[in-house]
């Protein structure tokens, strides 16, 4: 079953084109990595799928899950089952974790006609997933990402991701900032949320690292502005070794 | 001290004010409190009402005495409430005060706080937020006489516009006659952070919601250790329901 269609996706950041029909599918069950240049439009990929202002699609379409994901606003997007891991967390002072996301959790719930989780129920769930990156539950009482440091934020955002069980998953750079003992927590985190029959990640990243633990069944380097080659995981360890420039070419 | 004369834009004090609801209701009868030494007292004021409200609140703190006053300043029309405070040796004031406003109102507070004797304490927070036409003004003065020394005085004022069209004034003070002084003065005007906005958003949170979380946040930041906190911030995100 396919999850996410998109064709020939044009989009521009003030004006300055940055994709430039761009076409990706991916299937449910699958993990897909995006590696690629400095540039080449890997997170403004990300922002437009996600819907932030300022992105602004010129050309092309995305289905996801049989919507028209473009004509959905970025909350909507989320309750469809979207959910963008960002490189830099945002910090939010005086709001805590826990509040942001039971609201959150039970916005998206009430827009699929869910009942509302309670205080309780809540906190059951987000004890569970909290423990599953090895992440303290007094953390997420903090205000939102607030005097979090790089690792801690990324783990953070697949706690959030953990809660909120979307249907995709993109993550962008959630490597970055990251020690080798964080890696692989995070890597083991994808990979038990995320790594189901009807559930689909794409991975921003510049380097292989990553994907030792969250192996991808498709890489595809995005240069340009559009996907310029595809291939199985053994395409990032090329590019690892050639770099880019040759493989690119 | 009650002027009999109705205030003119001339009058720093009433730069900003709503002249036109002001002079119904003109002269003002100051509502005085005066309290012994080590007395403590507080008042806290919820104003959410459709009438125009103009309080002159004046506070006389023997030594060592204390108060807070907390206020919740967002009712649909003119609003002004003025506090006069004299701080004796060691006393210690407080004002939290939040103003909400939406419609072509004009919100404000007025302080002047003398610090007449050493070692007295001031702290005044103050979080507006303005959309539509309001205008939301802080106009605050600490005064520290000759002798004061010891002062330990803070203002901290913070606003937000929801929409280019709304207007915040804040005009914090000093006038400091004294040597060894501790003054801190921060302020600020700004809109909701968009990037927050937008994390929001795609965690799922619409607009309105993410708007109202924030806002509640900063709001709260005024109601601090208020013995009627949560009074306050249940008729403050009530208020905040009909800004965003």
């Amino acid at each position: 079953m396919t999850l996410l269609t998109i064709e020939n996706l044009h989009a521009t950041v003030a004006d300055k084109p940055i994709l430039k029909g761009l076409s990706l599918t991916l299937g449910a069950g699958e993990v897909h990595a995006i590696m690629g240049p400095n540039g080449a439009g890997k997170s403004t990929l990300g922002y437009t799928l996600g819907g932030r202002p300022g992105y602004e699609v010129t050309g092309g379409s995305v289905t996801f899950a049989g919507q028209d994901l473009l004509a959905l606003e970025p909350y909507e997007r989320a309750a469809a089952g979207l959910f963008l891991g960002f490189q830099y967390p945002v910090e939010i002072p005086g709001v805590s974790f826990v509040q942001f996301l039971r609201e959150s959790l039970n916005a998206q719930r009430k827009s699929r006609g869910e009942e509302p989780l309670s205080g309780g129920e809540f906190l059951k769930l987000a004890r569970e997933k909290a423990a599953l990156l090895k992440m303290d539950i007094e953390m997420l009482k903090r205000p939102v990402n607030l005097g979090f440091s790089g690792g801690e934020k990324k783990r953070a955002e697949m706690v959030q991701m953990g809660i909120l069980d979307p249907k995709l998953a993109i993550l962008d750079e959630t490597d970055s900032g990251l020690d080798i003992d964080a890696l692989r927590i995070v890597g083991e985190g994808i990979n038990a949320v995320m790594r189901k029959p009807d559930k689909a990640v794409l991975l921003i990243t510049h380097y292989q690292r990553l994907l030792d633990y969250v192996k991808p069944d498709f890489v595809h380097v995005l240069a340009g502005g559009r996907i310029v080659r595809t291939g199985g995981a053994e395409l990032a360890l090329e590019l690892e070794e050639r770099g880019y420039e040759a493989v690119a070419a | 001290m009650t002027a009999l004369a109705l205030p003119t834009r001339r009058d720093e004090d009433f730069r900003y004010a709503d002249l036109a609801a002001l002079a119904p209701l003109w002269p003002i009868e100051p509502e005085r409190f005066v309290l012994e030494a080590d007395e403590e007292a507080g008042l806290s004021i919820i104003h959410t009402g459709a009438d125009p409200v103009v309080r002159e609140i004046e506070l006389d703190l023997a030594a060592g005495a204390k108060f807070a006053l907390h206020l919740l300043n967002a009712g649909t029309v003119y609003g002004r409430f003025a506090v006069r405070a004299r701080l004796g040796a060691g006393a210690e004031f407080t004002l939290g005060a939040a103003q909400l406003g939406s419609a072509g109102q004009v919100l404000e507070v007025v302080t002047e706080v003398t610090h007449a004797a050493p070692d007295a304490i001031s702290r005044q927070v103050v979080r507006s937020v303005a959309g539509g036409k309001a205008a939301v003004n802080y106009l605050g003065k600490v005064l520290v006489e000759p002798g004061a020394d010891g002062t330990d005085g803070e203002q901290s004022v913070r606003s937000m516009l929801l929409d280019r069209t709304a207007t915040a004034n804040n005009r914090p003070e000093l006038e400091i006659y004294a040597d060894d002084v501790k003054c801190a003065h921060g302020c600020a005007v700004g809109e909701l952070d968009a990037n927050a906005l937008f994390y929001m958003a795609q965690r799922g949170l619409p607009p309105e919601e993410a708007k109202k979380l924030m806002l509640q946040a900063f709001v709260a930041e005024a109601f601090v250790g208020a013995a009627e906190e949560e009074a306050l911030l249940d008729a403050a995100l009530e208020a905040l329901g009909a800004l965003v």
